[in-house]
């Protein structure tokens, strides 16, 4: 392919003269704009297409498609109020923040002080514990359920929030030290030599320098963590259970999903009230997310 | 950012250190990197290595957890009921990562050119924030099908409808689409962390030497493929192995969706079938075996270039 791109192209500033040069860019400019814009068509249609759904009413959803709410704009909040009650919703909110604060603030603790170890610390077995990483990070979720199960409830710890937390960070941490170590090994040397030097041992080293020149892949951690936690349905349907009170917004959207007799709209509208906090989340803090990881992976 | 490095250790810290840290150094100093990882090594191998080991155990015995299976439950995982279970991860595993890869890599180049290009992105990074429950409630209608003839409810054979000679098609049960139409959704869930992380490494590329080219003449064609693929190489790795993993480990999306019904099933959902509906845990626990030998090749890739970026 990049042959024969080679082989075409050096011939084209000579022949093409600055005027059709221009009008090649020209036409350049309107395909960039047009291909963007078709994505992002596509990429809104299905949000349009449920935010357009949770306002509609039944009879209307079942006869014609969302784009009928253009033409025969007949509006109802009812759908809301149905899924808000439906949901629990102002509990199972809380119960979500209450799994996903606690479960992004330990996942970020434990990625730190593992990943500073294994990048800023010589000690045999270093590697080893790296592979170690690796090779969880392919561990399919499923096969850690029946153990882990069992084990919780011979603790006597099954049905708790905190159980949840613990298989959250515990599932993440490996991916965790992953992205925080490649960010830390590319931390410049000269820094925390410098420390060493000033006497600085390895508990100033980490709160003082690594810390916070780590914050952008930190927060980054943070990001996904908190976006994979309060979406996460596998874990709390197995480890909570769905009758429990302190079920999340995600696991209480699911039981609508398989209860019959449910229309659609309602289920839009349950959907909609189920991503809003993620929804604030990635959209305003995307500039930090993109500071953390270009800082890892662009390093090398 | 240097003030605040230097500012912190001042002299009078640095004297009492000194001589705490003189003698216990060769004993408390090889315990320490062990200190400091303790808390992942706890959490990691009860949630992860704890059961690991027991499921290769397990994964070798009978379905009830008595006796020893030998290679029975493998010779079933590779038995005609689960080939096209495999080969259904096999399209998963090819046509996820590179659809994501592909389209991460194009959109981040395009975002890079436009003014807009913060509204766009926030566009793109929308359906991140979705759960797969809500992106299933959301998909099943876009994909819904009415026969011929009737008044299209589904975005999809509404749209395709408009074009003369189309016939609805059920999306989620034909099964020369259901596949892509699964993968289709995972893509759109899934492109916007790709584009965040891509968009950021296209940026990082120097911009000075890519006017300079410009104003010699390169097409943008060869500046894309002469200059930025080269520098944005190794994020693009980084997103590729992360997709491949996704892939490979790949249930929600067809568990809410089909349940992997009409020759959709993945590996992840025949396992959770497996161990939740048939509580056979020999079956399952070979499934899961499978799926982590399959990742090896990934493993030693990853291993490797962290080696060689170690080394530099």
């Amino acid at each position: 392919m990049t042959s024969t791109i080679t082989a075409t192209l050096p011939a084209e500033p000579e022949t093409s003269s600055p005027p059709r040069l221009s009008v090649a860019r020209r036409i350049g400019r309107v395909g960039v704009h047009t291909a963007l814009l078709l994505i992002c068509i596509f990429w809104f249609t299905p949000i349009a297409s449920i935010i357009a759904g949770s306002l509609r009413t039944d009879p209307d959803s079942l006869s014609s498609g969302w784009w009928h709410i253009f033409i025969h704009p007949l509006l109802t909040g009812d759908n809301y109020k149905r899924a808000f009650d439906t949901l629990n919703a102002g509990s199972s909110l809380a119960n979500s923040l209450l799994i996903a604060v606690p479960t992004t603030i330990g996942t970020v603790a434990v990625s730190a002080l593992g990943a500073f170890a294994l990048s800023r610390m010589r000690f045999a077995g270093r590697s080893a514990v790296f592979l170690l990483m690796v090779a969880l990070l392919v561990v399919p979720p499923q096969i850690t359920l029946i153990p882990l199960l069992k084990l919780f409830a011979g603790l006597g710890m099954a049905g708790t929030i905190p159980v949840v937390w613990i298989y959250q960070i515990g599932f993440t941490v490996p991916f965790g030290v992953f992205l925080t170590r490649g960010y830390m090994t590319g931390l410049p040397d000269e820094i925390l030599e410098a420390a060493t030097v000033d006497g600085c041992n390895n508990r100033k080293a980490f709160t003082r320098i690594v810390l916070p020149l780590s914050a952008p892949i930190l927060a980054s951690v943070a990001i996904l963590q908190f976006l994979w936690s309060w979406n996460d349905l596998l874990t709390p349907l197995l480890f909570l259970g769905s009758s429990n009170s302190d079920a999340p917004i995600t696991l209480q959207v699911a039981g609508l999903v398989g209860s019959n007799g449910q229309g659609a709209n309602i289920l839009s509208a349950g959907a909609i009230i189920s991503i809003i906090v993620p929804l604030i989340i990635i959209v305003g803090l995307q500039k930090y997310f993109v500071a953390g990881i270009t800082g890892g992976a662009v390093k090398g | 950012m240097t003030d605040v490095l230097h500012a912190p250790v001042p002299v009078g810290d640095a004297a009492p250190a000194a001589p705490v840290r003189r003698r216990p150094r060769s004993m408390a100093g090889k315990a320490a990197p062990w200190l400091w990882l303790t808390p992942l090594l706890l959490l990691s191998s009860l949630v992860l290595l704890f059961p690991l080991v027991e499921t290769v155990v397990l994964s070798f015995r009978r379905a009830d957890g008595t006796g020893w299976a030998g290679a029975g439950n493998y010779a079933w995982s590779f038995g005609s009921a689960i080939r096209l279970v495999l080969l259904n991860n096999v399209v998963w595993l090819v046509a996820y990562p590179l659809a994501t890869v592909a389209l991460g890599v194009i959109v981040a180049v395009l975002l890079n050119k436009v003014r807009y290009e913060r509204f766009a992105r926030t566009i793109i990074v929308i359906p991140t924030a979705i759960s797969f429950t809500a992106a299933a409630v959301t998909w099943r209608l876009m994909y819904a099908y009415q026969p011929p003839g009737q008044p299209q409810t589904g975005t999809v054979n509404a749209f395709l409808s408009l074009f003369p000679g189309f016939t609805p098609v059920a999306w989620l049960s034909n099964h020369t689409f259901d596949n892509m139409a699964l993968i289709l959704v995972a893509v759109w869930t899934g492109l916007g962390v790709a584009v965040l992380v891509l968009s950021a490494a296209v940026k990082a590329v120097d911009g000075e030497m890519l006017e300079a080219a410009r104003l010699d003449g390169c097409g943008e064609w060869r500046l894309f493929v002469r200059m930025i693929l080269p520098s944005i190489g190794r994020t693009v790795l980084t997103v590729a192995t992360t997709q491949i993993i996704f892939a490979l480990k790949i249930f929600d999306i067809v568990y809410v969706m089909t349940n992997g019904n009409s020759g959709t099933d993945v590996v992840g959902n025949r396992m959770y079938a497996e161990l939740f509906q048939s509580s056979n845990f020999g079956h399952a626990s070979a499934l899961a075996v499978i799926l982590l030998v399959a990742a090896l090749p990934i493993l030693w890739f990853t291993v490797r270039i962290e080696r060689r970026e170690a080394h530099r």
